[in-house]
Order: C-alpha cells, then structure tokens, then sequence
C-alpha cells in the first residue's frame, strides 16, 4: 500500500536486523530509484543537446538579452507571445533546438513589425529577459547598441516618434545578392508572398493601428524596393546604386546602422527564399 | 438465495423433523459485523460503530470536486485570457499576470534566480505576491488545487489502481528521499550551467503552455512519465521527484489551512492513507501514533481533502488556524 507498511508497529527498541527477504526488496527499491533519477536526469540533460547541436542562431524578440543570459533569464511565460499584435512570437518546441518554451521570431513567416507601437514584449516581460536598458552587470557587446534610439516611421509624426530599444537584436544582410530583383534591375507586380500567405504587417496608408495580411497588398513596382518600403525603422535600409567589382553600377539594397534586425525586410522580399535574411545576434560592424 | 440461506433452510427443515438447533458454520459478513455490534458492552462504541459503517455507504466527492472545478477553472482562465483575449490571467503558470498583479511561480523564480545569478524587481514583485498567496493557502495547495499536471497524474493514478486491482500492475515505490536529492541536482545545475534545466522538463510548465499555446513534441516527456506512473510507480512524479512540490511544501510549514486530525472517532482502518498521494503525512492515523486528541497534517499534504472525503468517521477536516475560533 504505501511506503509506510514496514514501520506500522510500535517504535520503540532498537531496530531488528533485516530478514534477507527485507534486503532483497530494499535493493530492489534502491536500483528503481537509482533508474528514475537516471531517467529524470537524462531527459533533463537531453534538454541540452539542441543547444550544444544549434547551429543557426534563432532570433529573439525585441529587447533580448545576450543569448547565454537569456536562456538563464526567461521564465518561459509567454506574457511576451500575448501582447503582439501581429503573433511574431512563438514559443519553442523540443525539435527547435533552442531551449524548450523560451520565445522566437521566425521572420519570414512573420517578423515583428512594431505594429505595438511601444514594443510591448519588453513591457511584458517579468523577468527583465526582454528589456529597454541592459542593467549595468550585464555588458553590451560592441556593436549591439543603436547609436541613437531607432525612429519608428509609422510615429515619426509624433511628439515622441522614437521606440525605446537600445540594443539591436540581429542585422538585415542581402545574403543572395545575386537573386535579388532590384540588383537584376527587375520590378515586381503582384502579392509579395503570395496568396496563401498569412503574414501581417502595417501599412500606414491602410491603417495606423491595425496590421492587415501581405497578401490583402499587391504591390506594383518597376524596380523592386518592397524591403525598403516595408522597413518600419527609419533610415535602416535603403536602395543604392553600387559598383560591382567589374566595375557596371547596378542598384542594391543597402543594410545601414539603424537596422535593429526586426525581420521586416525577410518576410517581404518576393524571392523564394528570401534574399535578404536576419543575422540574429549579429552587431553592426565597421 | 445466498448460499448461506440456502444452508440455512435445509437446516430448518431438520429441525421440523426432530433435530437439534446448531451454531451455523457460516454467517454472511454483514450479519457478523452486526453481531460484533450487539456483543459490544459500551454504547458509544456501538454508537461510533453504527454511524461509521452507515458512512461507508455514502462515498463523498463533496471536495474532489470542489477541487476539480477550482483546477480546471484556474487553468481554463489561462486559456480563455489568450484565446479570447480578455487579458484577466495572462502568462502561464510559470509567471502571469492577473489583473495587472504580477504573480510568478516560486520554484521558477527560484531556478531564474540561480541560473541568472541577477534578480529584476519585478520578479522580487511577483514572487512576493505568490509567496503570500500560498503562505496563506498552504503551500502545496498549489498541487492539487492549480497544478495541471496534478490532474493528469489524478486519472493516471485512478487507471494504475484499477489495473492494480485487476493484478495486472503492481505499485513500485521508491526511495521518497529522492525528491529531495533532485531538488538539489536542479538548483546546482541550474547555478553551474546558468540554463534552467528543470524548467525544460517541468511537466507543470509544459502542460501549462500546450493549454495556453497548443501542444507541442514536449507533451511526449509529460506522456511517459504518465505512462511510468501507470504501469509502474504509482504517482511517481509528484511523490518522488517533483522539486515545485517540495518548493511549496516548504511555504506550507507555516501556512494556516491545513487538514486536522481528531483521534476520538478514528477506526484505524486507513481508508484515508489508500486514497492519499503522499500517504506518509498520515502515519498519524495509524492506531497508536496520534500524539494528541487533535493532530494538524504535515506540510507535505496537498490539502487535496480525498482523505476528509473518505474518512467515515469525520476525523479529519479542512481547518484554518486561528480562524475556527472566530467563527
Ligand atoms: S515589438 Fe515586435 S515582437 Fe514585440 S510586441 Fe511589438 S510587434 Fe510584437
Ligand atoms: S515574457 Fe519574458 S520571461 Fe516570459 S517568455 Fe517572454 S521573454 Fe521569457
Ligand atoms: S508535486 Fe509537482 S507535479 Fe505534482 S502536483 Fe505538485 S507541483 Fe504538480
Ligand atoms: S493528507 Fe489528505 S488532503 Fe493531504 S494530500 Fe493526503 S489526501 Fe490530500
Ligand atoms: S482518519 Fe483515516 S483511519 Fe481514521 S477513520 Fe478516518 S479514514 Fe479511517
């Protein structure tokens, strides 16, 4: 019945020696023991084996501390997951690799596109893993911080048009420089993903408050620049004409030092895959 | 006819043609326990006796399913908060916030703290709040009344006894130190390896979040170990490893609610001890431990109230320190 039956006598004197059966059962319950904590352990320790494994770096939501601070940080409450308005934050499962429960972007299905305003994921979140200002025992790698508060375009009206982030979470990088359309000289017509596609993002001329699907947005352009008018930061990107090293000028997007790696520009862009995509964790560098 | 009237009748029949009454070899069990009765010299044993076995007629699940609603309600407004978006529970169980209140699982907290080695205010804020709440309720309240897991493991267990019955399984228990030795494991490793390793397999955090978020590859964890307390160990998690348990068990030390024990009407026959999770909180009922007429239960219970629903005698209740004399 229950682990108490061996005592239901009295209890006084000293106790007898134990009869062999009595040992047996006692090494018995022992080695169930000793096989529960191994089994415990193990899926414990197993809890691991993605991190050592990972090796793409997944991006964090806005705010995110260093990635070896926030896996000790992170409660794994999802406050972080229910305040944004356009489900850019998801939880991580056992197969992603990244901790079990804590919090990622995955840009190209749907980045964080600011449509909160005031990048309410920090404001969510209890336990400082997400936050405006790094406390001060805690160091700013070189390069993660924005040189100057990021202006958000859909404020830049307001009195108060910046968003009180600090740090970057990852750069925009043309990583296939070769597809991209605006490189080719190509424009673009149509939905940017597609019509099955159910990414949103805020396009100011529709609605200040209410991000609508990419796909309710054709665009119809002659040379592509769907990553520069979707950028919600100002001055984060913009396109350029650049010289190849055979020496023709042709144009290119051009990542500069505001970008604060939200994924905006990855969920856009019309090639399949994308040839502009987030460094997560990246600083920027000259 | 039972087979015992049936003897019975034959013996009747001898006795019209001549034979001599004799003392039946046989009497069903509900008539002894009835003679037992009527051979008992004091009447407030016959008294205490009656009523006892007229209570084991009525099976009570008056606090099972007080406790059930509270559990399912709890878990339900987690849900409701995020599908709905009525933002009144939002968060999971790990950390939440309930109505602007910041509430934050202890245990998490405390794994936070030790893999983090840095505590934010807000975290100080939430877990005081939880800390008072359960201070309050008794620590392992949090168990049975809010633990989703706890549940699970509830039906688990009621399939385990009922495949026990059969002799199909049997209960293997194990060595109850290891709860704490576990409790120790997680706080090192979560102090060395600056991860939060119990937190990847809290069954309590991973059923909290597949009810908030959906389900994930992670319920397969919280799957075995059902399946280990059912063909094997019986509430195994909760009684041998769970570290939130003993974490709030520690709250419970000084918390006011808590089952009472009274010795006068006990019968000893351990109804309560079968139905309980953690059965050692009631060696106290064992004929001759009780060391006063009334005996507060350990701060291990749960305050779950199976064993005030079993017990036939009323000998144990709910009672809250200090309050019962004001009401
Ligand atoms: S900052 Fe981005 S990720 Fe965070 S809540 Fe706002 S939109 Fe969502
Ligand atoms: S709100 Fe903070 S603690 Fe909660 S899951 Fe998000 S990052 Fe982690
Ligand atoms: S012991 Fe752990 S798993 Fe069991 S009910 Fe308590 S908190 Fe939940
Ligand atoms: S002692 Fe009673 S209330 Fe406490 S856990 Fe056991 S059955 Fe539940
Ligand atoms: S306290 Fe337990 S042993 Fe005593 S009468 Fe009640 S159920 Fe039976």
């Amino acid at each position: 019945m229950s682990e108490n039956e061996k005592d239901d006598g009295p209890v006084a004197g000293p106790t007898p020696p134990l009869s062999k059966a009595k040992r047996q059962t006692n090494r018995r319950r022992f080695l169930r023991t000793a096989l529960l904590t191994g089994g415990v352990l193990g899926a414990a320790l197993s809890g691991f084996l993605p991190l050592i494994y990972a090796k793409k770096k997944r991006l964090r939501p806005p705010g995110a501390l260093d990635e070896k601070d926030f896996l000790g940080s992170c409660i794994k409450c999802g406050q972080c997951v229910q305040v944004c308005p356009v489900s850019a934050i998801k939880l991580a499962d056992l197969v992603d690799g990244m901790g079990v429960g804590t919090p990622y972007i995955d840009p190209r299905r749907q980045a964080c596109d600011f449509s909160c305003d005031a990048v309410q994921c920090i404001l969510a979140c209890p336990t400082g893993s997400l936050t405006y200002h790094k406390p001060d025992f805690l160091a700013v790698r070189a390069g993660a911080a924005l040189k100057a508060k990021p202006i958000l375009l859909a404020k830049e009206k307001d009195a108060e048009p910046t968003l009180n982030m600090t740090e970057r979470i990852g750069v925009a990088r043309l990583s296939r420089p070769e597809a991209c359309l605006a490189t080719q000289g190509k424009g673009f017509k149509g939905q940017a993903r597609g019509a099955d596609f159910t990414g949103e993002l805020r396009y100011m001329d529709v609605d200040r408050w209410k991000p609508i699907r990419v796909s309710e947005h054709p665009y119809d352009v002659p040379e592509c620049d769907l990553c520069v008018r979707a950028c919600p930061i100002k001055g984060a990107i913009s396109i350029e004409t650049v010289m190849a090293p055979n020496g023709s000028q042709h144009k290119s997007p051009v990542v500069h030092e505001p970008c604060v790696g939200c994924g905006v520009c990855e969920m856009i862009c019309p090639v399949e895959p994308a040839c502009i995509t987030i460094e997560a964790g990246e600083v920027w560098k000259i | 006819m039972s087979d015992v009237l049936k003897r019975r009748f034959t013996e009747q029949i001898k006795i019209m043609f001549g034979w001599e009454p004799r003392k039946p070899e046989k009497i069903t069990e509900r008539a002894q326990q009835v003679h037992i009765m009527k051979r008992m010299t004091n009447k407030q044993d016959l008294q205490a006796t009656k009523s006892h076995m007229r209570a084991h007629e009525v099976k009570s699940t008056k606090w099972r399913n007080r406790r059930w609603i509270t559990l399912i309600a709890a878990n339900l407004l987690f849900t409701l908060s995020f599908s709905l978006d009525i933002q009144i529970l939002e968060g999971a169980l790990t950390a939440s916030r309930f109505v602007g209140f910041h509430l934050i699982d202890l245990n998490s907290a405390l794994q936070v703290m030790l893999a983090h080695k840095h505590i934010i205010n807000n975290l100080i804020i939430g877990t005081g709040t939880v800390l008072l709440l359960w201070g309050l309720l008794g620590g392992r309240t949090f168990c049975s009344w809010v633990c989703p897991y706890h549940l699970l493991a509830e039906w688990a267990e009621k399939l385990h006894l009922f495949l026990a019955k059969k002799k199909l399984v049997t209960d293997q228990t194990m060595d109850r130190r290891l709860r704490t030795v576990f409790w120790v494991i997680f706080a090192l490793l979560a102090l060395g390896t600056g991860y939060t390793v119990y937190e990847a397999i809290s069954p309590t955090g991973i059923v909290s979040r597949a009810l908030v978020y959906g389900p994930g590859l992670a319920l397969l964890w919280v799957l075995a170990l059902l399946f280990f307390e059912v063909f094997f160990s019986r509430r195994a998690w909760c009684r041998y490893a769970c570290p939130i348990g003993l974490t709030y068990g520690v709250v419970g030390i000084i918390s006011p609610v808590r089952i009472k024990y009274k010795l006068d009407g006990c019968f000893h026959e351990g109804d309560c001890r079968k139905v309980c999770l953690v059965p050692h909180v009631l060696d106290t009922v064992i004929k001759g431990r009780a060391v006063d007429l009334e005996v507060p239960i350990g701060p291990d219970c749960t305050r779950c109230g199976l064993c005030v629903d079993a017990c036939p005698t009323g000998s144990l209740t709910f009672e809250v320190k200090g309050l019962q004399k004001l009401l």
